[in-house]
């Protein structure tokens, strides 16, 4: 018991090094836990894919659209249940710097693919029966002060023009790890335009989301429709809506690599501190541990007193770098919502910080216990230091 | 008289675990500031090596892409007689109308379906070799006007599955055959496919052309050929100088990497100034005495300030050259990522300018400087008396 009195003592005995250390291990931790939340949330869209949804695409790649005489087809293979489709709109909101999604959608049949957007009964009516009707998610209209009724002109970068909407609905995620910046409207008025200005674009769509019946046929489904269209004009590839976002994050798989990467080098160079700080402590200490040796103290209790000190102070520091990093992801969502719209600190990103504590801890021990271990008590007690 | 520069020098070398530990975190440091910085004037370097100032790109107007642009073959024609447009040694028209598509391919080394990148396809003309100079075929031979051949880039050849010699891919119902390998260089066309252009619109049914490029026919005659394009009635395109549209390209990525590497290093800075002041506060606290006996002799407060200064911002100078040694290293590395703003594949290399080091140094000295100046001050406040009296 004596033994922890002491190391509690010793950790903080030189308050000014001690509460530099924490602080440096608080930012260090509080880094790399958003960090790792950057690069969860870049997997939100896979953890958000449902199961029982596949998504079919032009073969060639995803700008090629694919008729929308495909539906009917896809409807008749066993085990589709729903069929919807789409097209990615790319419209810009006043300026580019105003990025959000917006696609153009069958309302119907898209809605009732996604139970976890959560529409007002009385607004989803005005929504389908209006053709110009739009549905922003919650976070998006909140962003730009939109109420449902407001006109809002998008400016298109693929179809060309200025194209207005009318906000009808404004849809809630079931929880929070639903994507709340989206736009959705009624593909049949893109489709309108299009006939207008090149007619020969016309009743195309961009992707289907399919819905199966049961997750596990979802693999012979989406063979199934991929066979149907074999050695047509537009052949199709279809997923897993899970197989499908990851797709589009192995693109920027290097960004994410080197986010990751980094995200290791400030447990680094936390570490190369934390080492110095317990080099000095016990080189200052070198006396102290000979004089305990002396009374008989053994090589067991001096590894105690150092390591003990070292998770005394990392654990200190570790506290209060995660209790930070709540309140910072809450700061960072805010300022960063249209980059990652679902940003929240997991179970395992603490986990990871505990571990990632336990590790500092332990490396940064473990020369000066050597050190003190070692030292001859002559040696010791000769030194001043 | 000041205190020698070897006073400094020596004291770090006396404590050198502790001089290595807080180097070594500053060396980090400054090794994330340079790659993230290098990586950014990489893609830029990149696209801008890309263009060539003569020549004049015209796409659909608001379009951001060329993927995106839509461009009649009826104001292809007209674009083509404009008098800025430069003639070729045949007399004909120096301008390519080309045709850009996107397709997916499987990257090297990945087994799953998942791993597929977007790669640019370009359906060029006859002229499209002769207006860029940076294109050199490195194996095989050039793709015959009109056939089912392609050349592909050296940078695709080497990241993607099924692109070497001879080998097919099949898009739109046919099957092309890989003729040749070019080399661009460090340009962004390293990263894409070319074929013929009417082969290529046919095979997509894109009855469309993407972009022209033109050589002007001499280069302040860019303003008047803007001009003529931006307020014909027949159409809607704009034209930019290829060097504009390809700097353009990198502005969002270049960004967000700058913005992801600066507030890195501010965060990670935090932890390696509170090194150095760890440092330097134990190296005031354990020479009391030692301060004290420099004062008795003669030296000034500011003296000390120096000294102790001095030695932390040889902390940071030796961080800097070791964070940027490493980081020299990298340019060895070339990345390939899909460019948000042309949703495409592009290979670019970590590029190590002057301004990157002048800066890196800057902001290791800067860390020096922060983490020394409260123990320094602390070093110059101390008493003569109370100072030789400690042990």
């Amino acid at each position: 018991m004596m033994l922890f009195k002491i190391l509690f003592r010793n950790a903080f005995h030189n308050k000014l090094r001690s509460s530099l250390t924490i602080l440096g291990i608080a930012v260090a931790i509080l880094a790399f836990g958003l960090l790792r939340t950057v690069i969860s949330s870049f997997y939100a869209g896979v953890e958000a894919a449902s199961t029982m949804r596949l998504v079919t695409r032009n073969a060639i790649s995803i700008i090629f659209p694919l008729p929308i005489s495909y539906t009917e087809k896809i409807r008749q293979i066993n085990g589709v249940k729903t069929v919807s489709y789409g097209n990615w709109f790319g419209g810009i909101y006043i300026n580019e710097r105003n990025f959000f999604p917006n696609f153009c959608v069958d309302p119907t049949t898209y809605f009732a693919l996604y139970p976890e957007f959560v529409l007002d009964e009385a607004q989803k009516k005005s929504f389908l029966t209006d053709r110009k009707g739009a549905v922003a998610g919650r976070k998006l209209a909140a962003k730009y002060g939109w109420r449902a009724g407001d006109t809002i002109t998008l400016k298109g970068t693929i179809y060309p023009g200025t194209w207005d909407f009318v906000l009808r609905a404004i849809y809630k995620g079931r929880d929070n790890t639903v994507d709340e910046t989206q736009f959705f409207f009624h593909w049949a008025y893109l489709n309108e335009g299009v006939k207008r200005i090149w007619p020969g674009y016309a009743d195309k769509v961009g992707f289907y989301m399919v819905g199966v019946t049961r997750p596990d046929i979802a693999p012979e489904v989406a063979f199934q429709i991929d066979e149907s269209f074999k050695n047509s004009l537009a052949e199709t590839l279809t997923e897993t809506e899970k197989a499908f976002n990851l797709g589009f994050i192995a693109m920027s798989e290097a960004i994410v690599t080197a986010i990751q990467m980094v995200s290791f080098v400030v447990i680094f160079i936390i570490m190369a501190v934390v080492a110095n700080t317990m080099a000095m402590t016990t080189r200052e200490r070198t006396g102290d541990y000979a004089i305990m040796k002396t009374l008989g103290f053994g090589a067991k209790d001096i590894i105690i007193l150092i390591f003990g000190e070292a998770l005394v102070i990392t654990f200190t520091g570790s506290l209060m770098g995660i209790v930070l990093t709540f309140p910072a992801a809450k700061i960072f969502s805010r300022e960063l919502g249209t980059f990652f719209p679902v940003f929240l600190v997991s179970a395992k990103t603490i986990y990871m910080d505990i571990a990632a504590a336990f590790l500092i801890a332990f490396l940064a021990a473990i020369i000066p216990t050597h050190h003190a271990i070692r030292i001859r008590i002559a040696d010791g007690l000769r030194r001043i230091g | 008289m000041a205190i020698p520069f070897s006073y400094s020098f020596r004291n770090l070398w006396k404590r050198r675990l502790t001089t290595i530990l807080t180097v070594s975190g500053m060396t980090l440091v400054v090794f994330v500031f340079a790659t993230v910085l290098m990586m950014a004037a990489g893609l830029q370097k990149t696209l801008v090596e890309t263009g060539s100032p003569d020549n004049v790109v015209v796409v659909r107007k608001a379009s951001s892409s060329e993927v995106m642009s839509t461009i009649e073959r009826k104001a292809a024609s007209i674009v083509e007689m404009l008098p800025e447009v430069a003639a070729g040694n045949r007399g004909q028209p120096m301008i390519a109308k080309e045709c850009v598509v996107l397709i997916a391919l499987k990257k090297k080394g990945a087994g799953q379906s998942s791993s597929h990148s977007n790669v640019v396809v370009r359906g060029i003309g006859t002229e499209s070799m002769e207006l860029r100079h940076q294109v050199r075929l490195t194996a095989g031979r050039m793709l015959r006007p009109g056939s089912s051949e392609v050349v592909v880039g050296n940078s695709i050849a080497k990241g993607f599955q099924g692109v070497g010699l001879q080998q097919t891919l099949t898009w739109g119902m046919r099957t092309w055959t890989v003729v040749g390998i070019f080399d661009a260089g460090n340009t962004g066309f390293s990263s894409e496919i070319w074929g013929d252009g009417d082969q290529v619109m046919q095979a997509f049914r894109r009855p469309v052309y993407s972009s022209l490029i033109f050589k002007l026919k001499s280069p302040d005659a860019f303003d008047a050929a803007k001009t003529a394009i931006e307020n014909d009635p027949r159409f809607t395109l704009e034209a930019r100088r290829e060097t504009t549209y390809y700097r353009d390209q990198s502005r969002v990525m270049a960004k967000f990497l700058r913005i992801l590497g600066l507030s890195l290093t501010i965060i990670f800075s935090t932890g390696a100034i509170i090194g150095a002041m760890i440092t330097m506060y134990s190296a005031v606290a354990n020479r009391t005495a030692e301060i004290g006996t420099l004062r008795a002799l003669g030296f000034r407060r500011r003296n000390i300030l120096l000294a102790f200064l001095v030695e932390s911002l040889l902390l940071g100078f030796i961080g800097g050259c070791a964070g940027l040694f490493f980081a020299s290293f990298m340019q060895f590395i070339t990345i390939s990522t899909v460019n948000f703003q042309t949703f495409s594949e592009l290979a670019f290399k970590f590029t190590l300018t002057p301004g990157i080091i002048l800066q890196s140094m800057i902001f290791a000295l800067g860390m020096g400087l922060i983490g020394g100046v409260l123990p320094a001050l602390r070093a110059s406040r101390l008493k003569i008396v109370d100072a030789l009296r400690a042990t």
